[in-house]
């Protein structure tokens, strides 16, 4: 049974973004011992800019299945508020319902990638717009429940944010492992081939017999489960979640950057889970260094912008096509 | 058939919208309401401060003092601060106070900022960092929510000596926690005024400006307190997001529903000017109010002749967080492990000294900055 | 008529048995005065929609407009119409500049336009130190705020009213009877047909988004009027244009869409949270029901589209 590719993913080698990744390293280091104060190349600062890295990194890989399939998800950032919020609310601070909470928003979070990718294979609804609409909703009903801080984790649940494993902090582990999971999903599987092909051309995917519906599903069902990981995550680091969190770290916009800047095409078809971990770094790089150069928060929004231009353009200017 | 089709639709929607509100918000109790902090600030605000009359920013209420002669340090020194974000004017004067009287004390030789844009999850990595650099003689923090932070901060006074300002923290690491009185007292000034101006059954409107913050929730806390033990009708609380466009929009609405509002009760003066032309727009007359020391709050009541009252929530306390570090530094006893600082109201009989019409509209009267360094163009005035 | 203009008048007769005052010219002024900003953007969003693209940037630029007038203006009415006239240059510039990323570059829209929306919202904030500084004078406010007053018939006219009806003409005309617009329509449509058959696809996608830009700032003018210099004046006014442009039947990534239709899905945005307002729902259900009905909106399009 051989599923018909029109496009195998290319395997070897790794992405471009990764040059860019490590120019800004270089540069980072560089600006910082000219101008800025302190070492840039300290194993606190290394592990520092891994750990800012986590809250967006396990939202963006799951960002770049759905982007990948030639969709979007603009509700993660309020499914990161419903997670964070639904953890603490359920654990109450008791160890006990750990188990409970996680069961919960998990299955939040599956029920909403199911209706997200419903509505728009089966409605016929742009994803832009679909999540969109289901992102205001779920916010619209989470903060007409809650106006504040809710609960409490656990104190043993806040190991996921602030543990260590020797010396690797376990957000970072489990950073690593969601991007490896990821990554083996997405090269590695059938499925992972079959979404290629969906976000290539969905039309010819169709008619050489895929279900494309199906994997498109099954790609906005992983994004939302990221955007329940990184919820967690935020609960366990924040100690308690709030109707906000999500939408304060523009989780939604912030995601789709790093995708795109880590070379995933924004049309589909093209790109990785791991171009998005570059595209991750290089923001958190970005922080770190503005932090160490002392300019502040206002000047850094400025060039970030130009960055996510001028780093899809790199990708794109080649191209003969119409892009609208 | 297509309208036939949308007949039907807009039918079902109407039963389902007149239904939906009923089901919604329920009333809760205040996590943030503490009888006993109530009478405690209530008390405050009869107190008279110790200190220097003319520098209230180095004035204490009721002080209990803490020894800081462990953690004298040889100058110069580098002072670390955590900011929350510098999200609205208030912050934006305060800031620029702080590295005024951080330029004007030749000891500090070096002041790092790190500005979290306003998100817990990066103040704490901010931290962190600050920790980490190894840098640092003392770390001061502006927090952004209180209880996200407090497990930041312990972790960081257990390294360095922290001083807290503005919002709190729930802990005792640090060496003290700045403050004016607080926001019981700020909150039942206005209320108390509003319930004073107004009879029976006055429609009285609650703006403030996000859910979720001590500084704010307290103010609301003790100001439905005292609603309720009034015979006020408060028609709505709403959010503005310290937005002047949400404000306005919403005061307008509520006119529209309800015709005259009697007074506006507001938690910040942020956004006190647009929503007063909210009613002179509609062409209604302008209520009881109450606002903050920002300029152009304090120019409209003034020259319109309005009545209004203004507690403050000093931006001078910024100040206070600076030389509260070198008298750490210095090994001074310090006011701890509460600062509180003093918190004057602004009335229709004080207004007159606290107009200010060489400074920009949204600076505040009480930034205790007329004697440093740059003043007043560094704060935009002329 | 196309449903958006059957729902709009569903929810306006429905506010006027909540509210009589609302079917009266006074009350019909002043909720067309407050959908004003709102509606222009739109007109100004659809010509990039129908060409295929997004224009996410208006935001933070409607945030830019408004800052820099109040420091440009620096207190001083004098400065108001060249103050003015800069803001315009301004857009068309961002406009320009999106367009031709875009168009040359290869960069989507969509991410071309976050771009500049992480860029203008950051370089309005470096320009005044992150928290509204100055003010705006009296003569900049009064396009959002003040009325024509003896006027035949109506007595009193919103400026803003005047401008939103003057922006719906121009608009109109230029979307359904030139020949750009017809291009721009093509180009959605198809962009390699379009281009195989000689439309100066950059030329036309470039004039959308400087028509895009030019709303926001249009908008822009009349928010700052309306309450005054804020940071955060312009915050997700894009993804409302987006979502009234839709409404009124625009088809996302081109080709399809019509002016008098946006419009009327801007004003039904703004009917609804009035009318949602009456009845007493809390602002985070009306979002939520906001959701519901874009997402209703375009299922029923494309519904409607496979039918026939």
């Amino acid at each position: 049974m051989s599923a018909p590719v029109n496009r195998k993913p290319k395997r070897a080698g790794l992405p471009p973004a990764f040059l860019f990744l490590a120019g800004a390293f270089v540069g980072a280091w560089v600006l910082v011992s000219l101008f800025g104060r302190g070492q840039f190349l300290t194993a606190a600062n290394i592990t520092n800019i891994f750990v800012r890295s986590v809250a967006l990194g396990m939202v963006a890989v799951g960002q770049s299945f759905a982007i990948l399939g030639g969709s979007i998800d603009l509700s993660v950032a309020h499914l990161i508020s419903v997670t964070a919020v639904m953890t603490s609310f359920i654990m109450q601070g008791d160890p006990a319902n750990i188990a409970r909470a996680i069961a919960v928003v998990v299955a939040i979070g599956l029920g909403v990638g199911l209706l997200n990718g419903l509505i728009i294979t089966k409605l016929r609804v742009n994803s832009l717009i679909a999540t969109l609409g289901t992102g205001l909703f779920m916010q619209g009903l989470l903060s007409t429940s809650f106006q504040n801080f809710a609960g409490a984790v656990a104190p043993e649940f806040e190991v996921l944010a602030y543990g260590t494993w020797g010396p690797v902090p376990i957000p970072v582990v489990m950073l690593a492992v969601v991007v490896a999971l990821g990554a083996l999903v997405m090269h590695r599987t059938r499925f992972g081939a079959h979404l290629y092909a969906v976000g290539g051309n969905a039309e010819v995917a169709r008619l050489s017999g895929l279900r494309t519906d199906r994997v498109l599903i099954v790609a906005h069902v992983i994004t939302s489960f990221s955007a329940v990981l990184t919820g967690l995550f935020i609960a366990a680091r924040l100690g308690a979640g709030a109707p906000w969190v999500g939408q304060d770290g523009v989780y939604d916009l912030e995601s789709i950057a790093a995708v795109v800047v880590g070379g995933t095409a924004l049309a589909g078809g093209r790109g990785g889970v791991l171009g998005t971990l570059a595209g991750v770094l290089i923001f958190s790089i970005m922080d770190a260094m503005f932090n160490q150069l002392g300019t502040g928060a206002f000047l850094k929004q400025v060039f970030r912008g130009f960055i996510i231009i001028a780093a899809v353009a790199s990708y794109s200017f080649r191209s003969k096509e119409e892009v609208g | 058939m297509q309208r036939k089709e949308m007949v039907a639709l807009v039918l079902a929607a109407a039963l389902l919208l007149s239904a939906m509100p009923q089901a919604g918000v329920a009333q809760r109790v205040s996590e943030f309401w503490d009888p006993d902090e109530f009478a405690r600030q209530m008390a405050l605000l009869e107190m008279e401060p110790v200190g220097p009359p003319d520098k209230p920013w180095l004035q204490a209420l009721d002080p209990t003092w803490v020894d800081t002669s462990k953690y004298k340090k040889d100058p110069p020194w580098t002072i670390c601060f955590s900011n929350a974000g510098l999200f609205n004017p208030w912050r934006v004067v305060g800031f620029t106070t702080m590295q005024a009287a951080v330029e004007a004390n030749p000891l500090i030789k070096e002041f790092i900022v790190l500005d979290a844009e306003g998100r817990d999850e990066k103040q704490i990595a901010d931290i962190a960092d600050l920790v980490a650099s190894g840098e640092c003689d003392l770390l001061i923090v502006s927090p952004m929510t209180t209880a996200a932070l407090t497990p930041a901060v312990e972790r960081a006074a257990q390294q360095l000596p922290v001083i807290v300002f503005d919002r709190g923290v729930n802990t005792r690491a640090p060496i003290t926690f700045i403050s004016p009185i607080g926001g019981y007292a700020f909150g039942a000034q206005g209320a108390r005024f509003i319930a004073e101006q107004l009879p029976n059954g006055g429609k009285v409107l609650a703006l403030r400006i996000s859910p979720g913050v001590d500084v704010l929730e307290t103010r609301w806390a003790a100001a439905e307190r005292i609603f309720a033990e009034t015979n006020l009708d408060i028609i709505g609380v709403e959010f503005t997001n310290d937005d002047r466009a949400v404000a306005k929009s919403i005061v307008t609405d509520y006119l529209l529903r309800y015709g005259q509002i009697d007074a506006v009760w507001m938690d910040a003066g942020a956004t006190t000017v647009a929503v007063l032309e909210a009613f002179e727009d509609l062409g209604y007359e302008i209520p009881i109010f109450t606002g903050e020391d920002q300029q152009d709050v304090l120019v409209k009541w003034y020259e319109e002749g309005l009545t209004g009252i203004a507690p403050t929530y000093p931006t001078f306390q910024w100040r206070t967080a600076v030389e509260a570090a070198v008298m750490v530094l210095s090994g001074q006893p310090i006011p701890g492990p509460e600062w509180k600082l003093p918190q004057p109201t602004i009335t229709n009989e004080t207004l007159a000294q606290y107009l200010q019409y060489n400074m920009p509209p949204q600076h505040y009267a009480l930034c205790g900055c007329e004697d440093l360094p740059g003043y007043p163009q560094r704060w935009g005035g002329r | 008529m196309p449903p958006i203009f059957v729902v709009l008048l569903v929810i306006c007769v429905w506010i006027s048995f909540l509210n009589p005052r609302f079917a009266t010219v006074p009350g019909i002024m002043s909720f067309l005065m407050r959908a004003a900003p709102a509606a222009i953007l739109a007109a100004g969003q659809l010509f990039v929609i129908v060409s295929g693209g997004f224009d996410l940037s208006v935001g933070s630029l409607i945030t830019l407009v408004v800052l820099g007038s109040s420091m440009l203006i620096g207190g001083d009415p004098a400065n108001t119409p060249w103050v003015i006239a800069v803001m315009f240059l301004i857009g068309i510039a961002v406009g320009v500049f999106n367009g031709a990323v875009t168009s040359w570059l290869k960069v989507p829209s969509f991410i071309t336009t976050l771009g500049m929306l992480v860029t203008l919202k950051g370089f309005a904030l470096l320009w005044t130190g992150g928290a509204p500084r100055g003010a705006l004078p009296n003569n900049f406010r009064v396009f959002g705020r003040n009325r024509l007053s003896g006027v035949p018939l109506l007595d009193e006219v919103p400026y803003a009213v005047i401008i939103l009806l003057v922006v719906a003409v121009v608009a109109t005309y230029l979307l359904h009877r030139t020949g750009w617009g017809k291009q721009l329509i093509a180009l959605g449509d198809n962009p390699r047909a379009a281009r195989l058959s000689g439309v100066p696809t950059a030329k036309v996608r470039i004039l959308a988004f400087v028509a895009s830009a030019t709303s926001a700032v249009i908008a822009g003018i009349l928010l700052g009027g309306f309450s005054g210099v804020s940071t955060n004046v312009g915050d997700g006014q894009e993804l409302g244009a987006i979502s009234a442009a839709v409404l009124g039947g625009a088809k996302l990534l081109g080709g399809r869409g019509t002016m008098p239709g946006a419009i009327a899905g801007a004003l039904t945005l703004q009917a609804l949270f009035t009318l949602l307002n009456l009845l007493g729902w809390p602002k985070p259900l009306r979002d939520g029901l906001q959701g519901v009905i874009i997402i209703g909106a375009v299922a029923y399009t494309a519904w409607r589209e496979r039918r026939s």
